[in-house]
């Protein structure tokens, strides 16, 4: 007889399983895996395909099959090993960066790449080969990886490195969760003495500012911008630049604050309109008096602002919000990002966050990886049916003729024959996909009808 | 009353756990890794709690040792636990959370189905702790945490099998917690209610379920603080109460 106890959650009705962005929302039948020999056979005698996900932080229809078989790995979550000589941890695919942070920093190590929320897990953050604020001198996430198991829907397994079947290796970083079930990963953390973040905010008007601060801060390890797309005239592209570096002054490594508010309901539709984003990004704005501030912070309030708000997509109402993520190369970087926020100022739809960084050119080991040198700019919209969509066409078409490419786990807008021309390598990476697994975004910009 | 004084926090504790790939077992045992615990582990799936052992060593557990074994093989049991205490050289804790919630329906219909939940829940646990709690008695220390159930307090249709199993576990636990105490030996009763597994994490859910992380928590404060009974969500106390005291008349009525 089973080990476990087992309670009435066995026999609950699932949930609908959401996208950050809650757009789109689709039924699906989730799998949840809680041993690393759970797939294949959960979907032994199953039809329809199947989709592994992790926490759901992508905005848009990567982590989404409608009417198919997720395959849940947040419970497959435990670690295998660790090597505090070398910083190497292996673990199962679902822990997420936050309990490995958990374990990590006590023990004086940190992320080598870490994005904006540490509620994504080792295998999301594989498969989005995401990138972070230190892109410029670390590359992506996928570049820390120095292994991991790859389980295809065929019952086989296979060891990837990047001289062991290098081309899964190569497909599996940025591969959407198509290839196969990331079942563990070995990671390479960077060691730290201090929880503390050595921290610089700058005040800027302008792309020419923000240029300017990107090549001073070329040695720094983070950086990031915020951009006030409401403001036009004399305050048009103005700013904060935010710069930090892991404290060299050794400090307590154990504390841990818990995020405390949760966003306990929808708000309603109107919460958010063009007045009080553009009253949020003045105050933002002003927030910071000083043209440059310095502080010693912890990595959590730097790292991780909007953790604090559980659940924070929840203030964009019912319909959800969405993420446009681009990159565009150096040659257009200036006048393309200028165009694009005169293009988004001019459709008088607002946007609540937006952030400006610069990639560097350390390659993304992964075949499909969104990163590459130029200029990034990640902007969030409230969904409005008749509104957004036109907008997210017209900026992809911008996107593409300045060179630059979109964003997959922030999209669920651009067509499939932009996607093709922002990824023309989608054919030979279709190779390596697992017959059984696809996503609903892979079927939107696969089928060219 | 209790005279013995138990090593806490000087010496890693030694901590025998029974069914340890269960969800609340395991959480619970990542919180004695990370104090530095010394723990012998048992469960059936030999590759499963091969994984949850490199866990627990992963995250900072002074010494592991395994063992692959049916519980409800009763006969075993006297040298399995000699063979678990003699690898840990002693015990402080001994930790049972193996047990099945069955297939109600079916055992409506068959009385094998219903001795095997009766078996495993039940009797397993009694040939466990009757040679347990003579051992500590004898050394007049140690801990016997159990966990039985909220379903244990009130039989009802959806699941009084599963229910008078626990039932049964909890009364006995109750006489041989009076029957030891003046050993210096603590039995910890432990309830819990429906419990969240991680995979659910983001997904929305009804307020009743409880994360394993927590539960895991409130048990190891319960074993510290050598409580007797633990509801765990504590809420779970006051609504258990009213159950009990619902007339027998009005509740057989109750689609529960
Ligand atoms: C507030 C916020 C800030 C963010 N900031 C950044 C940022 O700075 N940089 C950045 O790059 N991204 C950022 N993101 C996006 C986020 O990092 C990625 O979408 C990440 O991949 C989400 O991980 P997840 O565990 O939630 O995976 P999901 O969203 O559930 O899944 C993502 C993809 O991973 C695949 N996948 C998941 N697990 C496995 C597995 N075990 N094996 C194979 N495939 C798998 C899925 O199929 C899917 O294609 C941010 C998101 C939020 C909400």
């Amino acid at each position: 007889m089973p080990d476990a106890i087992e309670t009435e959650e066995a026999k609950q009705v699932q949930a609908p399983f959401e996208s950050w962005g809650r757009y789109p929302t689709y039924g699906a039948k989730l799998l949840p895996l809680h041993w690393q020999s759970d797939f294949p056979a959960v979907t032994a005698g199953l039809h329809n395909g199947a989709l592994p996900v992790g926490m759901g932080r992508s905005y848009g229809d990567v982590c989404l099959l409608k009417d198919g078989n997720l395959l849940v790995t947040t419970a497959m979550n435990r670690l295998i090993a660790f090597d505090p000589e070398t910083g190497l941890l292996t673990a199962e695919a679902g822990v997420n960066l936050a309990q490995i942070l958990d374990f990590a920093v006590p023990r004086g190590f940190f992320l080598p790449v870490t994005p904006g929320t540490k509620y994504v897990t080792l295998g999301g953050a594989i498969a989005n080969d995401i990138h972070g604020k230190n892109h410029h001198v670390a590359g992506t996430f996928g570049r820390h990886i120095t292994q991991f198991e790859l389980v295809r829907s065929d019952g086989s397994r296979m060891l990837c490195t990047p001289t062991e079947n290098p081309e899964f290796f190569a497909a599996t970083i940025g591969g959407l969760g198509l290839t196969g079930l990331i079942s563990w990963a070995t990671l390479r953390l960077k060691p730290i003495v201090s929880r503390k973040i050595d921290y610089e905010g700058i005040q800027f008007h302008g792309i020419d500012e923000f240029l300017e601060l990107t090549n001073q801060a070329k040695d720094i390890e983070y950086t990031v911008s915020w951009v006030d797309v409401t403001s036009t005239g004399r305050n048009f592209a103005r700013g904060v630049f935010m710069q930090g570096d892991h404290s060299s002054r050794k400090d307590d490594l154990i504390k841990s604050a818990k995020p405390k508010l949760i966003f306990p309901f929808e708000a309603p539709g109107f919460a958010l309109n063009s007045l009080s984003v553009s009253l949020f990004n003045t105050a933002f704005f002003h927030k910071q008096i000083h043209k440059r501030v310095v502080a010693l912070q912890d990595y959590e309030p730097f790292f991780y602002p909007l953790d604090k708000v559980l659940h924070w997509n929840r203030m964009y109402g019912k319909r959800g919000l969405l993420q446009f993520q681009y990159v565009i190369p150096w040659e257009h970087a200036k006048e393309g990002t200028i165009a694009i926020l005169q293009a988004v100022a001019k459709s008088g739809l607002a946007s609540f966050l937006a952030v400006l960084k610069a990639f560097g050119d350390v390659p993304s080991p992964g075949m499909m990886s969104f990163p590459k040198p130029g200029i990034t700019l990640a902007l969030d919209f409230p969904i409005k049916p008749d509104k957004s969509f036109p907008l997210f066409q017209r900026l992809a078409d911008m996107t593409l003729e300045l060179g630059g490419r979109l964003y997959p786990a922030k999209d669920a807008a651009m067509t499939a024959p932009q996607f093709q021309a922002f990824y023309p390598q989608w054919q030979h990476f279709a190779q390596y996909r697992d017959p059984m697994l696809t996503s609903s975004f892979w079927e939107r910009v696969t089928s060219n009808s | 009353m209790s005279t013995t004084v138990q090593s806490t926090t000087a010496t890693p504790r030694k901590i025998l756990v029974l069914g340890a790939t269960s969800g609340i077992a395991e959480a619970t045992c990542r919180i004695w890794a990370s104090q530095g615990a010394s723990l012998f582990l048992i469960a059936r799936n030999g590759e499963k709690l091969a994984a949850v052992a490199a866990d627990l060593k992963t995250r900072g557990a002074s010494f592991i040792d395994t063992a692959v074994a049916d519980l409800d093989d009763t006969d075993k049991h006297p040298e399995l636990l000699a063979h678990a205490i003699n690898s840990l050289t002693g015990m402080d804790i001994a930790y049972l959370a193996h047990g099945i919630l069955g297939d109600q329906t079916e055992a409506e219909r068959d009385f094998n189905t219903a001795a095997q939940i009766i078996h495993t829940n039940y009797m397993a646990p009694v040939s466990l702790l009757t040679w347990l709690a003579n051992f500590c008695a004898q050394r007049h220390s140690g801990t016997l945490a159990v966990i039985s159930s909220v379903a244990g307090d009130r039989g009802r249709k959806s699941n009084y099998l599963y229910g008078s199993s626990k039932a049964g576990l909890s009364a006995f636990l109750g006489g041989l917690r009076n029957r030891v105490d003046r050993e210096g030996v603590t039995v910890l009763t432990i309830k819990p209610g429906p419990t969240k597994t991680a995979m659910t994490a983001n997904m929305p859910k009804s307020e009743k379920f409880a994360d394993p992380e927590s539960v895991a928590e409130s048990i190891v404060s319960a074993i510290d603080k050598r409580k007797d009974i633990l509801y765990v969500p504590f809420q779970w106390q006051p609504i258990m109460f009213i159950i009990r005291n619902i007339p027998e008349r009005i509740f057989k009525k109750l689609n529960l």
